[in-house]
């Protein structure tokens, strides 16, 4: 039995409850699909805090989080199919076609728009091209933290953690709380990835060494881990032949990186940025007519609190969504120092909209300007700026007159 | 002087801390609760302490708790062998109270979502 809805949601994470609950606010009919067979998405594993201090004003763990929205939904009449995968998606008279895959068979699901909030996943141990044995405990920090938070299972006695971003250093403190022993955690870059408070609270509180410029190649044992080799990197983050040493463990777990989740987005042939990872979006997260991406599908974000706000945005907009005669757009580049600003594209006429953006290298006192020709639309000064963490800027354009093809641009000025 | 990261919040402001004779001075914070961060970690740390606590359920087995305020971060592996040892049998909503910390230190641990969920 096919199902005929106002908004698909694809995805039931963070950014996928805020885009439902947004869009049902607006009177519109919802549907939201997840594979998975509760919704929360990479929150129901996330169990340590930190969750919702810009929103909440309150340090909530990723569950606690997640529970405030699923108690809203509850007051909403959204249509929910769990344990539902999106494997197609097409254009159609009615809008979108949408194939889901259940548990009991296959069904199709039409909708007028279509909220893409599908997260992202890990680069694993072959995108980084680790050489030796492919044995057992090799996994990435989000399967580790899966086995550890959700199936109650320690992933490995005595661990080596390889990068250092935030779900690696979190998971070096769980597991160190659980009684595993963490040998170390190497970063081939001179800086840690993660946020400062992370090496101070799940390193720094529990002696775990953070050994920067250094990487794994290679691995060692069968069928089980049983050791790694680990090397210093040159400038290039290349092996310096010389520096090689083995570390014993039983797992090896991977911190690095994280990359949006849009096969399905693809198959649809939208550009995507290749910075972002994401498709290029304007400022409601459209990717075209009737398609909207939200949270970390659109680019990865490191605040759930930001993930939200994408997701309210691009819900409200699919729900009022109506099918429009040619949209202008100016575009949005990331100038000098600048690695990515999103989105990437504002349609126009534009009001006000939050702008998030990310450095290439740590600065310290600098300025951020946002210009369109020599006109200064917005100016920001920030006493540090790291590429970890995403910043963002309100941009009021309501007061600005633009046009198709103009080209705002985003740099940053040491100062 | 000491060099510290604030917490607090995602910021995590640098901060430069000293404590002579009761008297506090801190540089590097952008808001003031930077300085009750830092008085904390010159005299008593203080931390959050999030884990997982057995259920009979065998459908959720693992329910996502915290401690319901901050606790002296010495405490925290005591903590951990004392939330070893519950088990969660009854309907819990997020925010209920799952254990005291009693004899450990003060406060609570409670339930960080809903059982079963
Ligand atoms: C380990 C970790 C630690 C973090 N720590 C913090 C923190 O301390 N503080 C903070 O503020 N933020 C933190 N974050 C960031 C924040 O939690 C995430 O950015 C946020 O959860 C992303 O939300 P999302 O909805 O975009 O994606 P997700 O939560 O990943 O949700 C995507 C959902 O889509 C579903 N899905 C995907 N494809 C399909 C399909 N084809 N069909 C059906 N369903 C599909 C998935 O099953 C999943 O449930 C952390 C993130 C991670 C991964
Ligand atoms: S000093 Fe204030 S702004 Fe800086 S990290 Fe602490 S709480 Fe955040």
């Amino acid at each position: 039995m096919s199902i005929q809805t106002n908004v698909a949601v694809i995805g039931g994470g963070p950014a996928g409850l805020a885009a439902a609950i947004a869009a049902a606010k607006q009177g519109a009919q919802v549907l939201l699909i997840e594979r998975e067979a509760r919704l929360g998405g990479i929150l129901k594993q996330c169990v340590h805090d930190g969750f919702g201090v810009l929103r909440f004003g309150e340090k909530l763990a990723g569950p606690e989080y997640a529970q405030r929205f699923l108690n809203e939904l509850r007051q909403t009449n959204i249509q929910i199919l769990t344990q539902t995968f999106v494997d197609k998606i097409k254009p159609h008279p009615l809008g979108w076609k949408i194939n889901l895959v259940t548990a009991q068979g296959m069904r199709q699901a039409f909708a007028k728009a279509v909220v893409f909030a599908t997260g992202c996943r890990e680069r694993t141990a072959r995108q980084i091209g680790i050489h030796g044995t492919r044995p057992a405990g090799v996994l990435t920090a989000g399967s580790a933290q899966f086995f550890t938070n959700i199936l109650g299972q320690l992933p490995g006695r005595r661990c080596v953690i390889l990068g250092s971003g935030d779900i690696g250093m979190i998971m070096a403190r769980r597991l160190t709380l659980e009684g595993a022993q963490v040998q170390g955690v190497y970063e081939a870059r001179g800086t840690p990835s993660g946020l400062p408070r992370n090496v101070a609270q799940c390193l720094h509180d529990f002696n775990i060494p953070l050994h920067l410029r250094k990487t794994v190649t290679r691995c060692f044992g069968y069928p089980r881990l049983e050791a790694v080799e680990i090397a210093s990197v040159d400038e290039h983050m290349q092996p310096i032949a010389g520096t090689e040493e083995r570390v014993d463990c039983d797992a090896l777990i991977l911190s690095v990186g994280l990359i949006p989740e849009n096969e399905l987005l693809e198959t649809l042939r939208v550009p995507i940025d290749p910075v972002t990872r994401g498709p290029v979006c304007d400022q409601y997260g459209m990717v075209e007519p009737g398609l909207f991406c939200c949270g970390n599908a659109a680019h990865v974000n490191d605040l759930v609190d930001y993930v939200s706000e994408s997701g309210e945005i691009a819900g409200a907009a699919a729900a009022s969504y109506t099918e429009q005669p040619e949209q202008q757009h100016a575009q949005i580049t990331a100038g000098q120092g600048i690695m990515y600003a999103v989105p990437q594209r504002i349609a126009l006429p534009a009001q006000e909209i939050p702008l998030y953006f990310r450095v290439k290298e740590e600065l310290g006192k600098s300025r951020v300007v946002i210009r369109v020709g020599e006109t200064v639309l917005a100016k920001k000064t920030y006493l540090a700026l790291r590429p970890p963490e995403m910043e963002r800027i309100m941009l009021d354009l309501s007061q600005t007159t633009l046009q198709e093809g103009d080209e705002i641009t985003v740099e940053v000025q040491p100062l | 002087m000491t060099n510290l990261i604030c917490i607090t919040c995602p910021i995590g402001c640098a901060l430069q801390a000293e404590l002579v004779d009761g008297k506090l001075s801190v540089t590097g914070h952008s808001c003031p609760r930077g300085e009750d961060f830092a008085r904390a970690e010159l005299t008593n740390p203080m931390r959050t302490l999030c884990s997982n606590v057995r259920t009979n359920n065998p459908a959720c087995p693992l329910l996502p708790v915290r401690t319901q305020g901050e606790i002296p971060k010495a405490a925290m592996m005591d903590v951990m062998r004392l939330l070893a040892g519950v088990t969660v049998t009854q309907p819990l909503q997020c925010g209920d109270v799952i254990t005291s910390l009693e004899p450990i230190c003060d406060g609570n641990v409670i339930a960080t979502c809903d059982f079963p969920f």
